[in-house]
């Protein structure tokens, strides 16, 4: 977060030299200890006009173009003023008699002790006996109309570019996220709620793409007018300028004093926002249980009492923020009466032109309200830098260690063995502690062993989703962490508890295992996985659509598609972890048919709870609190009565009474 | 629907909301006198030289000044108790009427459709009708009294009006239509943009597993594509809708000079009414802009509405008993005798029926275990007792009563439930626990927990019973959420048990435990069990085997081995063949 000042070459680069250079796991840059941090506002603000760079010269173009718009708009009501003060001159120069010169007409008036009228004559350009010279007003009318069409145009393209870079910088920020997703540890993923990583990838974002499009334009013009209006003001008026100015400290002054309070109400009306969200979304997750266990009076009543905090926290928000806009108003009217006098006065000693004081009194129209929207805009921007940091700390998170610069290449027939492997999640939690262990090429190793044992951990080391503590794990006699993680993986099938499908048809999901198999692939290994038996009683058959959340499908089939996914990869070693225990046992015995098919080449690990789906693995490991207990086959563990015959016994206990 | 909602639920608010329109109607006409009395400044004041006048006048202006920001003000303030209280009411509404609804009404529209509902769209409803109260009402306020103001300045101007308005609402109304379908399809597209990005958290394994980060990179970039295509055009018109409003509003102020000079050369219009025309033009044209802004909201607030009509609309398919039945046997007294009749239930528009002809009694003292396939309708059996449905043809019978006859809370009060999905609420262990029985003791607490194998991790925790759960209870493991859960029914004692699937994720020795300790608890009830284990449902005393929402076979394990194919199967895919004999 401190390194845009030394303006590198490219960005990304920027980010991803900050994203490594977090000395290890516990490294000030280390994964969500970043999220506690305070806001900065400044090198945050800084950091994201700096994503911007790419598209410096649009912005460039962009700034010169609402600079030159922004001065013909607000050189187009001094000379209206021009058009006023004519047809003004025009009503005067028709009352005096034809013939006579100015000079005269003055003398006269003073003659008659009308000193005032006098002045104001003096100060103008009339010529007596003649009407407006509608020949003078034309050409300066053509003028402003010139000069307006002009701004619109400027202001137009300035939009249009402007548009353009906000979205560049955001589609570019969204990419930049995804493929941070792809180079991050999952151990990150662990560490951070879900659903707070969730929030900072679309909220975050999206409030950023929001709060960029929305300030930039307004308030780059907003500034710029504010700055030309006074400019112009003071061209005028001097005096009146001045006065004009007294309204800025105070809008200043009341708007902040207005937000400062707002803003302690906003938060109260958010967070209790948040509270009665939390209670409506727990109760309609627990419906069934809020009816069962007849609580749903008392679930009414919290209801009743967070609504009705919710409506005070609200309407205190809503009513004094809703303040803004009347007194602003009030303002600004105030300024107007103002000025309609002094200038009626100013025009009335002949020191100003009426032309002069209508101008005025456009420009302090348009000189309070792009002040009131800068006002409302800081909280966005607020708001909007705040989500642009969180986005920020995920790009700054720590990525996996980068792969050796020459990878080893593998090509065996999938013997797995285990080194003396310890490595622990936190690093005061033991967990796999010096741990052997040795797979031969087409066993299936079983695992077994009550929750929190370290089995999935076994997994999770074998796939290099993390790296050992101290130890080695060797695929066909080369230790993984010299492969390309990619290559490791790809030799890998991995089937999780946890069936996860993207939401597409059923053919892309299973596709997803070999993207160049063929639709002859796909169906012969949804035949071997049954899945082909349930998609032909879908109406829309493997072109069925199922989403992340899958309605249209069963926990059970999800689970098969999955499995399909893993056969169509058709890799060298397989993962099952849990893959079956959200099917029930009688489509079981069919997945496992058609994964002993599956495994029978190849080395095979399998995690189950249910021992029944496991008797016939080559090697069982029994293991407790990161260790191997035990380990043998199905029948040499139920003689030695230990550990395994326990465990076997409790599950058929009733079944052997 | 937005209109209909708006105007029954707004109703109790008639009086404040015709004073939000009364100090609106006040506060813009105050507004609009300004710009005449600085035509009057002018032409009476510095046309004739005469400061006395224009200082006179500057002290009523200020007044006028006054008294609008009061109106205004108090406006927002009428209008923000309004529409908050709107909200609340309607929001009070929803959950009321979700309250009641089965779980059928729940599961058709989506729990997590209900929350949005409930939150976010009541909310978009609420902003509309805070926005209508404090600033869209004062709108068509201020165009008409613009008209009528600037009319009375000078007549022969007038038709200036009649041009420049509508090309305003014209111009506006264009860039706007341009704009709206292109806001929804932004929507939708950053909602797949959101979507993609939470299945790759979600499945984060499984993607590096098939080391498939090229191929979501790339299905991600095709959907940010997407989104930046449609925000891209949507800005273009955004971008034109600025200068297009200032040209119009500039070249009608060119006009008016023009025109307005001509009249005023020939003597029908004094030079301060031209002054005062051209302010009155502008604040006309600002105020069609503003509500063309503010109807922006509308397309999206009525989307909401839809939705919220929706829940509103629909009945609970499960009613009250008119004349409930109030007591049913003591459980202590033999009470909870359960009964299917012939039950069916069918989703209304389904083909087939989810159950279809179910018979069977369940006693109290014995065990009916519940097996059969994912998707076989076991769970729907379960809550068919409870009235989470009801059925569609035939009877479920508590001691003798048809449940849609017994008043609601006593046949609840006869049930402790277990749910399949393990769901604790956020609290504290204790708090969880008295979900089942509010008035419990810590030491039936601890009972309760000991029974469901729960009482040695609770123990171990920092606070005991006081330790915090959160929302779901997802800061426990899934086999301690099941034992919880399994506490929470037992503490009730309840006359009748409905345990769905709820030992599956804990592991076998703990299973076995379990039971172990529950049958003394249970010997008086009866006891459901739904389960996909054979070895957990082995020693019930009946065996209902369900298939496609049928019951294929009823009886001992023993019984069914001998003469039921479809339990001779799954058992044989769970026991080897010497083990079940």
């Amino acid at each position: 977060m401190t390194t845009t000042s030394k303006a590198p070459a490219t960005l990304k680069e920027t980010e991803r030299i900050q994203g490594q250079g977090g000395p290890g796991r516990g490294g000030p840059m280390g994964g969500g200890l970043v999220g506690q941090k305070s806001m900065q506002f400044g090198p945050s603000a800084r950091r994201l006009a700096a994503r911007m760079r790419p598209e410096r010269g649009q912005v460039l173009a962009v700034l010169v173009l609402a600079v030159v718009s922004v001065a013909l708009t607000v050189l187009g009501p001094k000379i209206l003023g021009r058009a006023t003060d004519l047809i003004f001159a025009g009503i005067f120069g028709r009352r005096l008699a034809a013939g006579t010169t100015k000079a005269e007409a003055v003398a006269a008036l003073r003659a008659q002790g009308e000193t005032r009228m006098a002045d104001m004559l003096a100060s103008m350009d009339v010529v007596p006996g003649q009407g407006v010279d509608f020949t003078a007003v034309r050409d300066v009318l053509l003028l402003v109309l010139a000069v307006y069409v002009a701004a619109s145009l400027l202001s137009w393209l300035q939009g249009y570019l402007l548009n353009g870079v906000v979205q560049s910088t955001v589609q570019r920020m969204r990419a930049d996220v995804e493929e941070k997703i792809n180079r991050l540890p999952l151990g990150y993923f662990d560490r951070q709620p879900r659903g707070e990583l969730l929030s900072r990838v679309t909220n975050d974002i999206d409030n950023v793409s929001q709060t960029l499009q929305q300030t930039m334009s307004q308030l780059l013009v907003s500034l710029l007018t504010v700055l030309g209006v006074v400019t112009m003001m003071f061209v005028i008026s001097p005096v009146l300028a001045l006065i004009a100015l007294v309204t800025v400290p105070l809008s200043i002054l009341v708007t902040g004093q207005i937000m400062k309070r707002s803003q302690g109400l906003f938060i109260s009306q958010w967070r209790h926002t948040g509270k009665l969200n939390a209670h409506i979304e727990e109760t309609f997750t627990g419906h069934e249980l809020v009816k069962v266990f007849g609580r749903r009076s008392e679930v009414e009543e919290v209801f009743a009492r967070e609504n009705d905090e919710l409506y005070a926290a609200g309407f205190g928000a809503q009513f004094v923020s809703g303040l803004i806009m009347p007194v602003m108003m009030f303002i600004g009217n105030v300024n107007y009466v103002l000025i309609a006098v002094l200038g009626g006065l100013r025009v009335a000693s002949g020191t100003m032109s009426l032309g002069d004081v209508q101008a005025f009194i456009q420009y302090s129209r348009q000189f309070t309200q792009p002040l009131t929207q800068v006002a409302s805009m800081v909280n966005l921007l607020q708001s909007g830098v705040a989500s642009a940091e969180r986005v920020f700390e995920l790009l700054d998170a720590e990525e996996e260690p980068a792969e050796l610069v020459q990878p080893l290449t593998v090509g065996g027939r999938g013997e797995v063995v285990f080194e003396h492997v310890s490595f622990r999640y936190r690093e005061d939690q033991p967990l796999i502690e010096d741990l052997s262990l040795v797979a031969r090429p087409g066993q299936t190793v079983a695992i077994v062993g009550p929750t929190g044992a370290g089995k999935t951990t076994l997994v999770n080391l074998l796939m290099r989703f993390y790296d050992l503590d101290s130890g080695r794990i060797t695929l066909d006699g080369v230790d993984i962490a010299t492969l390309r993680r990619a290559d490791l993986r790809g030799r890998t099938g991995m089937v999780l508890q946890d069936a996860w499908l993207f939401e597409g048809t059923i053919r892309d999901n299973i596709a997803y295992g070999r993207p160049d198999a063929s639709e002859e692939d796909i169906l012969q290994s949804a035949r071997a996985t049954y899945v082909d038996r349930f998609v032909h009683n879908l109406p829309a058959g493997y072109d069925t659509v199922v989403d992340e959340d899958g309605t249209s499908i069963s926990a059970g089939e999800r689970q098969l598609v999955t499995i399909a996914r893993a056969f169509l990869a058709d890799p060298a070693l397989l993962i099952l972890d849990e893959a079956t225990s959200s099917v029930d046992t009688r489509t079981e015995v069919l997945v496992q048919k058609a994964m002993a098919a599956l495994r029978s080449d190849r080395t095979s690990f399998v995690i189950a709870h249910r021992l029944s789906t496991i008797r016939d693995a080559d090697l069982i490991l029994v293991m407790e609190a990161g260790a191997i207990v035990e380990q043998g086959t199905h029948e040499e563990l139920l003689a030695a009565g230990g550990a395994y015959a326990s465990l076997y016994a409790s599950q058929f206990a009733r079944a052997l009474v | 629907m937005l209109v209909r909602l708006l105007t029954e639920r707004l109703r109790p608010y008639r009086r404040p909301l015709a004073l939000v329109v009364l100090l609106q109607l006040v506060g813009t006409m105050a507004a609009l006198y300004l710009p005449s009395l600085n035509a009057d400044i002018i032409d009476n004041g510095v046309a004739r030289g005469d400061t006395g006048y224009i200082t006179r006048t500057g002290v009523v202006m200020l007044a006028v000044s006054l008294v609008q920001i009061v109106c205004s003000a108090s406006a927002v303030y009428v209008g923000a108790r309004v529409a908050m209280g709107f909200g609340r009411d309607l929001r009070a509404a929803l959950f009321h009427r979700v309250g009641g609804f089965s779980s059928r009404e729940v599961h058709s529209i989506g729990a997590p459709s209900l929350i949005t509902r409930n939150t976010n769209d009541v909310q978009q409803v609420q902003m509309l009708v805070l926005t209508t109260c404090t600033m869209l009402v004062a709108a068509p306020i201020m165009m008409v009294g613009g008209v009528l103001m600037a009319t009375r300045e000078d007549l022969g101007l007038s038709w200036l009006l009649a041009v420049c308005v509508p090309v305003l609402l014209v111009a506006v109304g264009f860039v706007i239509s341009r704009m709206v379908p292109g806001f929804r399809l932004m929507q939708t597209r950053i909602d797949a943009v959101n979507r993609i990005l939470r299945e790759q958290i979600t499945g984060i394994r499984v993607v590096r597993a098939f080391v498939r980060e090229p191929f979501e990179t790339q299905r991600f970039a095709r959907a940010n594509d997407d989104v930046t295509a449609v925000a891209l055009s949507t800005g273009r018109w955004m971008a034109t809708m600025f200068p297009t409003v200032m040209l119009i509003l500039n070249v009608s102020s060119v006009a008016v000079l023009w025109f307005g000079g001509h009249r005023v050369d020939d003597g029908s219009m004094q030079v301060g009414a031209l002054t005062a025309f051209l302010s009155y033009l502008v604040q006309i044209l600002m105020s069609v802009m503003m509500a063309t802004f503010m109807l922006v909201m509308v397309p999206r607030a009525s989307v909401c509405a839809d939705r919220i009509g929706e829940v509103l609309d629909t009945e609970t398919s499960v009613v009250r008993p008119l004349r409930p039945v109030t007591s049913l046997p003591d459980p202590r007294d033999g009470g909870g005798r359960l009964e299917f009749r012939g039950v069916q239930l069918s989703y209304p528009g389904a083909d087939s029926p989810v159950l279809h002809d179910v018979s069977f009694t369940a006693l109290p003292g014995q065990t009916t275990a519940v097996i059969g396939s994912t998707g076989a309708g076991k769970t729907t059996l379960v809550n068919l007792v409870s009235r989470l449905f009801d059925v569609t043809a035939g009877a479920v019978l508590v001691d003798g009563v048809d449940v849609r006859d017994v008043e609601p809370e006593l046949l609840w009060s006869r049930i402790g439930l277990v749910p399949q999905q393990a769901f604790l609420f956020s609290g504290t262990v204790a708090s969880n626990l008295r979900y089942g029985k509010p008035d419990a003791t810590e030491q039936e607490i601890w009972q309760a927990l000991e029974i469901a194998q729960a009482r040695d991790f609770v123990e171990a925790m920092p606070d005991g019973l006081d330790a915090p759960i959160s929302q779901g209870g997802t800061n426990v493991s899934g086999g301690q959420r099941q034992r919880l859960a399994i506490a929470r029914a037992l503490i009730r004692r309840p006359a009748i048990y409905l345990f769905d699937d709820s030992f599956s994720a804990l592991d076998l020795a703990t299973d076995a435990r379990l039971r172990a300790a529950l049958a003394p608890v249970t010997t008086e009830a009866t006891v459901v069990l739904v389960a996909q284990r054979v070895s957990t449902i082995v020693a019930a005393d009946q065996i209902l085997v369900v298939e496609d929402g049928a019951v294929v076979g009823r009886g001992t394990h023993d019984e069914l081995l001998a003469g039921c194919t479809t339990y001779q199967e799954i058992v044989a895919s769970q026991l080897t063949a010497g083990e079940a004999a």
